[in-house]
């Protein structure tokens, strides 16, 4: 079954997030260092122990090569010529929304995420990181009465150093990978959560993070500790806005589950994609990895990442404590000239450790999409399971998708079991559901929702709108 | 209501259609028959709008407008509907979901109210026990695994629920068993009024049992060499195609 060329037309693409807010920066100039980097531990008033930490890992990062296995092209990244820090100029430490400068909210306002607590969707607290800092954490309050500190990680840095000593680089070390290492020399802002025991967070937490300046890159770090037999659920959006030039983003998120603690970690990446010609865009390099480390612990990735020029993105789950729960759940979408390569870690080590994998790609016009995951059992994961379910949807000719796993069982009483699909949107298909009184983008809409549904049922309610919606745009145009 | 003058149709560069005329008026049902690639779902596919067939020579008007300018959403829209020969699968996409994002988006263009779940699944369930639809077929992808005679019956089902003033059935008796022949002649049966035409391409008499027609004509080698009552049809069965030639 083979699409006709007229479906390549219609992959022309809106997005609605690329505007720029006129807002005065406080920008470092391009370059990178040590002298940098005690400038943003400056800047942030941090510890001695943390630059020291920043210092080792950039000393380890200047020995790494920038990894060249995944299956993306792009020009070299010239790390010279990027500038590192940039804030919005205000006063340094907010004690209201009411400080929060006005252009600021609006941006917010126009991304479709309100900040102020009365508009808020009802039981969603919202951090905001705006190029490198944060600038807004809503629901403060409430959170605190049931113990949950929910704030940016400078803030947790200098509020509650001892949890962040301890559990910062725990899950993704400095050395862990090139961008980790940069990651973890430079970062800037980011969110920190930490759910104390037995406590089932009383809201979603959320946090959108937005790149506004030209020439900068983004290095956020998150930071979640869920304490025993406490829940937490997350979401994170992004947005940037178009320029022509490729934007960098690589930021590390480590979440820590004890025994009985679930995380929940939702990702709706909508960074700016390029235009139809490929030009522009981010760069999406990003480390996420979480910790079972308690018996029982679970901790579910769900993504759906329709921006970025290129993805480069891998949510795994180490699996230490007995019985303990891995989930990732994943739609990646490629359009015009979007490369992603994405996928999951599972490492089984723990007895009777459980992990599910979807995957869903979809590709179209020249998108190309690998899914790359990787299961492994150590020695002592007596009785670990894992299923994994890679589909893959083509629309148009001129796509491609690539299924790429690894499987390493040490454990003969492991089962682990792997399917994978590839189907295309044929033109019978879309003119199936013309005949049927359908517009050929509704069909493609249709269609594409009904490939994801089960992952989009992973996402709390409100957010399954805003990504079946994304998903549309993302693809208008996609048939001609 | 449906003018077809002169139609003549290339598909991959050969010429399908050659000069086929035939005119259906409202409240009317005429029966196509004729051999094996013939041209029948040419003809159909011709008048539901779907690429790849060029029209070389012809014209096609209903309700006086230009039929073949409209794209096929709009066809649909204006009450054109074709039960595929062939019902297409869509894997993940439930039926109910399916139908009523079609009915819905019919009911937009021609400025009627969309209707909500609720209203929606009490008008689906309503339909479907017209054609005597399986209730769990509703909840299951679109034609995915149904078997033969359930992705036919499901074809008349949507034609139902979106209520056509033209429909087209592409052999849609074929495949199925005689109880359900009976049904899904039934549900045609019913949609039959003074508004609607039918244009029903069938190889075989016993549909015509059922759901009788006013025209039958007969279309060889893309041409419509013969036309005639009823009758006609209890003729072709005795004798075959040979003798009318081409
Ligand atoms: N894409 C194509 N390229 C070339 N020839 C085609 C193409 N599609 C259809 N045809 C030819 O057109 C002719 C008419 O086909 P059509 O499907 O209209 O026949 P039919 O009368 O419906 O036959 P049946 O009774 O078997 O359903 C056939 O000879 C077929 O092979
Ligand atoms: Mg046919």
């Amino acid at each position: 079954m083979t699409a006709p060329q007229d479906i390549e037309g219609i992959l022309a693409k809106r997005y609605d997030a690329g505007f720029v807010t006129d807002i005065e920066q406080d920008t470092a100039p391009p370059g990178l260092d040590e002298g940098t980097i005690r400038m943003i531990s400056g800047k942030k008033e941090e510890p001695s122990w943390l630059l020291d930490w920043r210092l080792e890992a950039f000393a380890r990062w200047r020995r790494m090569r920038e990894p060249r296995w995944a299956k993306v092209e792009y020009p070299a990244i010239d790390y010279q010529a990027i500038s590192y820090y940039s804030a919005p100029k205000q006063k340094p430490k907010l004690e209201s929304l009411d400080e929060v400068d006005p252009k600021l909210l609006e941006t917010y306002a126009k991304l479709g995420i309100p900040l102020h607590e009365q508009k808020l969707l009802a039981g969603v607290a919202v951090d905001a990181v705006f190029d490198s800092v944060s600038v807004a954490t809503t629901f403060k309050a409430k959170l605190g009465e049931a113990g949950v500190i929910f704030c940016s990680i400078s803030e947790a840095v200098r509020e509650h150093p001892e949890l962040v000593r301890r559990y910062l680089g725990s899950v993704v070390p400095t050395t862990d990978n090139f961008f980790a290492a940069l990651n973890s020399a430079v970062f800037t802002d980011g969110s920190f959560v930490y759910v104390p025991k037995g406590v089932r967070c009383p809201m979603e937490l959320s946090t959108y993070f937005r790149i506004n300046a030209s020439n900068t890159g983004q290095f956020e770090r998150t930071l979640i500790v869920a304490d025993e037999g406490s829940y937490v659920s997350y979401l994170e959006g992004c947005t940037a806005p178009m320029r022509d030039e490729n934007q960098l983003h690589a930021a590390v998120v480590e979440l820590v589950a004890l025994a009985d603690a679930e995380i929940k970690y939702s990702t709706v990446q909508n960074w700016y994609p390029g235009d139809e010609n490929g030009v522009g865009g981010i760069y999406n390099f990003v480390t996420k990895r979480g910790r079972c480390a308690g018996a029982r612990s679970k901790i579910a990735w769900t993504q759906v990442e329709t921006g970025s020029a290129i993805t480069w993105k891998y949510p795994s789950c180490i699996l230490e404590g007995e019985g303990s729960v891995g989930e990732f759940y994943s739609v990646a979408l490629s359009n015009h000239y979007q490369q992603a390569d994405t996928g999951t870690k599972m490492i089984h080590v723990g007895p009777n450790t459980r992990s599910t994998i979807v995957s869903k790609g979809i590709s179209a016009g020249h998108g190309q999409q690998t899914y790359r995951g990787g299961v492994t059992i150590a020695r002592g994961a007596t009785g670990a399971r894992n299923h994994t379910q890679c589909d893959s949807l083509l629309i148009g000719n001129s796509c491609g998708a690539h299924t790429i796993p690894y499987v390493d069982v040490q454990n003969r009483t492991a089962q682990v079991e792997h399917e994978a699909t590839t189907s295309r949107i044929g033109e019978d298909q879309l003119f199936y559901c013309r005949a049927r009184g359908l517009s050929e983008e509704d069909a493609v809409g249709l269609i594409v929702n009904g490939f994801c549904k089960e992952v989009l049922n992973e996402l709390p309610m409100e957010f399954a709108v805003e990504a079946q919606k994304l998903l549309g745009i993302s693809l208008e145009g996609a048939v001609g | 209501m449906l003018k077809i003058e002169n139609l003549h149709v290339r598909v991959g560069g050969t010429e399908i259609l050659k000069g086929l005329s035939l005119e259906l008026g409202a409240g009317e049902v005429h029966a196509i028959m004729g051999p094996n690639g013939s041209g029948k779902s040419t003809l159909s596919y011709v008048l539901a709008g779907r690429d790849g067939y060029e029209v070389t020579e012809g014209r096609v008007l209903y309700d006086g407008v230009d039929l073949l300018a409209l794209a096929p959403e709009e066809r649909a829209a204006k009450g054109v509907f074709l039960a595929f020969q062939y019902p297409v699968e869509i894997p993940g996409v439930s039926n109910v979901y399916f139908l009523k994002a079609a009915v819905n988006a019919v009911r937009k263009a021609r400025g009627e109210k969309e209707l909500d779940a609720i209203e929606f699944m009490r008008f689906a369930r309503e339909k479907a026990k017209l054609v005597a639809l399986d209730a769990e077929l509703l909840k299951r992808a679109v034609n995915s695994g149904f078997s033969g005679g359930e992705k036919k019956r499901n074809e008349v089902f949507q034609m139902a629920a979106l209520e056509p003033r033209l429909a087209i059935l592409d052999e849609t008796d074929s495949g199925l068993d005689i109880d359900a022949l009976r049904i899904v002649s039934d549900g045609v049966n019913a949609l039959r009024g003074p508004d609607r035409a039918m244009l029903v391409i069938t190889h075989y008499q016993r549909l015509l049992d059922y759901i009788v027609p006013d025209r039958v004509h007969v279309l060889v080698d893309g041409r419509i060499v013969r036309s005639g009552d009823k009758t006609l049809a209890g003729e072709l069965e005795a004798r075959g195609y040979a003798e009318l030639g081409g």
